[in-house]
């Protein structure tokens, strides 16, 4: 059991870019959340709490600044809750605030989640030398490249599976007004024709650094009217960076969390019954390796799903319509984005990169060394 | 709502310094066990794990992930985490507890305040465009806060050298505080100021420390602990960040989340007020008049960041079970000058 239904009522972002300089973090943050409240047909006394989240407060050089947005996120005496679960932390923050109403203590919740990496460098920030612990050294990039190469060698996959992942998620990015970068033009043969970063990464397969934020309302079976994304299930597992025997390919954390994700949703055959899944893919191989660790498909296998182009919209499983975190990445708030644009799916607000007839979506963000995941599946049809 | 109790609770001892790295791992592995053992559980028995600390107070981005390896979380656990005293990671599990989605909840927190200069660390939570950069520090904001009650007549420095001297000879009964025993208050006021007016006892000590939570529903409660503090009422607000856009002698958050947590009269009450001043104003904010306050000797005797306001809650829990009171409120703090406070009020059942 669940608790009480929760339903987003209204979602909300920016229009991500590299450098929001005419805004400040409190003008990034009301940007995403004007326009949540106004999808959500709500105003400021309606919101009973208010949940942030962000990754590691270093990328902006402030110590906790949900403290000092207080005042501009609506929050002056009413709960606010700061949550930070690392890369996840987007997926994170939209299942506390759904918790939240799920277990009866409010009716109307607003998240938000943002990041402005302009502030500072994200890069380097990640790559802070301590005692005892595996060097990051130059960002998240080099960490997962080694990850990347294993998943081709064991899979079998062919090289250009990457290119097409890349060149899908950026012409889906052209689609999407908030998206970072809008590259309707990029093929296979110019992702592969990208400079080298961290092999077998190209340049044209990573993600960009973005400012930006997302915020959702979620409401409560009362409140909720017609047109809500019914969220059916979440879930969030979390194992150690490093120990003997880990696999970072196929982390048991998400595999944990996803068949416990699916298990409360009520679904036995994923790539059947899921219409749109929007997942956390930074690197562009993550999409076929996520679409094996999340159960889509078996093992080993991920990558014929996406070479076979059932991947794009109008594909058996459309991932990342929106462009995803190739297209737009202000880090603490791609998983909520991800979380969003499901929610936007099923609710058929997505504009230009709505799947059609949508009615089952899922979102997945994952962070850390691969260890952090949270999830959630949004339904158009009310549970019974 | 689900009926919710505190069962278990562990905390580090309260030092100026640990040799362990910011992590917390080193203070959380026996913290941990404590914890687990005083209530016959393992790590497989908990259904949900939430944590609070600081990657500022760190000095480090991820903290929290490298404090993962204190629990050997492996196979994977149901996780989170708030960038915020561990009170509100308490809030959070009680949160998750009230879905039905798991009966147990481990919550901890840890904080070593003495790898950096805290009072300068602490600076960094500020308005970065219009507060920050004129680099007031802990203590001087506090002082602002002491002063305009001083001015006010909302409390007078005799009052505030009593507070220390309470909860100093209290923390002789308690094996972990940090500083314990006191000169007369009439010896304290011949002390100079270290931020006017605030003298050294006014101010908690910087502590490197941790502590941890087990909370579980209902009968599972009942299993694990004879006397188990049950959650009456739980809940957190916040109030402007800008200094100057409310009274700094009232905490209308701490007042309206008493409210909401449905507090009246409690036998004991645990106050995370980390300077003298800031106890008598969150007493006379919650008309505490004859409660038995901070027996444990309070934060002004050990101040562990991040932690310090779950050990509120896991001390006034404690004297619910011992039978030394029927009714309990513990208080946390958060923010700059009392900016955010959360208020649990428990009770024993027989």
């Amino acid at each position: 059991m669940a608790g009480q239904l929760a339903a987003v009522i209204g979602t909300g972002q920016t229009d991500h870019t590299a450098k929001r300089l005419d805004v400040s973090m409190a003008g990034l943050c009301r940007e995403a959340v004007d326009r949540a409240l106004a999808d959500a047909n709500v105003d400021w006394p309606d919101i009973d709490a208010v949940v942030v989240g962000k990754a590691p407060d270093m990328f902006e050089g402030v110590m906790m600044p949900e403290l000092f947005l207080a005042d501009a996120l609506g929050a002056n005496g009413k709960p606010l809750l700061r949550v930070h679960t690392a890369g996840s932390v987007g997926g994170s923050t939209a299942n506390v605030a759904a918790s939240l109403v799920q277990g009866g203590v409010h009716k109307r919740v607003l998240a938000i989640a943002f990041e402005k990496q302009s502030e500072s460098n994200a890069m380097w920030a990640l790559s802070i030398p301590t005692p005892f612990v595996m060097p990051v050294h130059a960002g998240a990039g080099g960490y997962f490249a080694p990850h990347v190469r294993s998943y081709i060698r064991r899979s079998g996959a062919p090289t250009h599976v990457g290119a097409m992942v890349a060149a899908k998620d950026r012409r889906n990015g052209a689609l999407n007004p908030h998206a970072h970068l809008k590259q309707p033009d990029i093929t296979v043969e110019s992702v592969q024709a990208s400079k080298m970063l961290w092999d077998p990464i190209r340049y044209d397969e990573t993600c960009p650094s973005s400012d930006g934020a997302c915020a959702v309302v979620i409401a409560d079976s009362s409140t909720a009217g017609e047109g809500a994304a019914w969220i059916t299930a979440t879930a969030m597992r979390t194992e150690p960076t490093t120990f003997a025997g880990r696999d970072q390919v196929n982390p048991q954390a998400g595999r944990d969390a996803a068949a416990a994700l699916w298990r409360r949703a009520g679904i036995s055959d994923p790539l059947a019954e899921v219409d749109v899944a929007e997942i956390y893919v930074p690197f562009s191989w993550f999409e076929p390796m996520w679409l094996e660790n999340l159960g889509f498909m078996p093992l080993g296998e991920g990558w014929k799903l996406t070479e076979s182009g059932e991947t794009e919209i109008g594909g058996t499983l459309p991932v990342n319509p929106s462009g995803g975190v190739l297209s737009s990445n202000p880090i603490g708030a791609s998983g909520m984005i991800r979380f969003a644009e499901a929610a936007m799916q099923v609710m058929h607000r997505a504009g230009a990169h709505q799947v059609p007839d949508a009615r089952t979506a899922m979102g997945h963000a994952y962070g850390g060394g691969s260890q952090y995941f949270a999830m959630w599946t949004v339904s158009s049809i009310k549970p019974s | 709502m689900r009926d919710v109790a505190v069962v278990g609770f562990a905390q580090a001892p309260a030092v100026r310094q640990t040799h362990g790295t910011t992590n917390g791992v080193e203070m959380l592995v026996p913290v941990f066990r404590e914890v687990f053992d005083s209530v016959g559980l393992s790590k497989g028995d908990i259904g949900f794990w939430c944590s609070g600390s600081s990657d500022y107070v760190a000095g480090r981005a991820f903290s929290f992930i490298a404090a993962v390896d204190a629990i050997g979380a492996f196979p994977p656990i149901n996780e989170s985490h708030v960038e915020s005293d561990a009170a509100w990671a308490l809030y959070e599990a009680w949160v998750k507890i009230q879905t039905g989605e798991v009966d147990t909840a481990l919550v901890y927190g840890f904080g070593k305040s003495s790898a950096g200069k805290l009072r300068r660390v602490m600076t960094m939570q500020l308005d970065p465009y219009t507060v920050g950069p004129l680099w007031p520090d802990s203590l001087g904001i506090a002082g602002l806060q002491a002063r305009a009650g001083l001015d006010q007549g909302a409390w007078t420095e005799e009052e505030m050298a009593a507070v220390a001297v309470r909860s100093r000879t209290d923390a002789l009964d308690n094996p972990l505080a940090q500083l314990k025993g006191s000169d007369s208050a009439e010896s304290l006021l011949q002390q100079p100021y270290i931020a006017n007016p605030l003298r050294k006892h006014d101010c908690a000590p910087i502590t490197d420390g941790a502590a941890a939570i087990i909370l579980a529903a209902g009968d599972r409660a009942r299993e694990l602990r004879s006397r188990p503090a049950w959650i009456t009422g739980i809940a957190h607000r916040i109030d402007s960040a800008n200094l100057g856009g409310r009274d700094l002698t009232k905490s209308p958050s701490t007042v309206a989340a008493a409210r909401d947590a449905g507090f009246s009269h409690v036998d004991v009450a645990e106050l995370h007020a980390p300077f003298t001043h800031q106890e008598l104003l969150l007493r006379k904010e919650l008309s505490l008049n004859g409660t038995r306050i901070n027996p444990s000797g309070g934060p002004l005797c050990g101040n562990p960041m991040f932690a310090a306001g779950l050990i509120r809650i896991g001390e006034a829990a404690r004297q619910v079970w011992d039978g030394n009171a029927d009714s309990a409120l513990a208080h946390a703090t958060s923010g700059p000058a009392l900016q955010q406070n959360l208020v649990c009020v428990m009770e024993g059942r027989d």
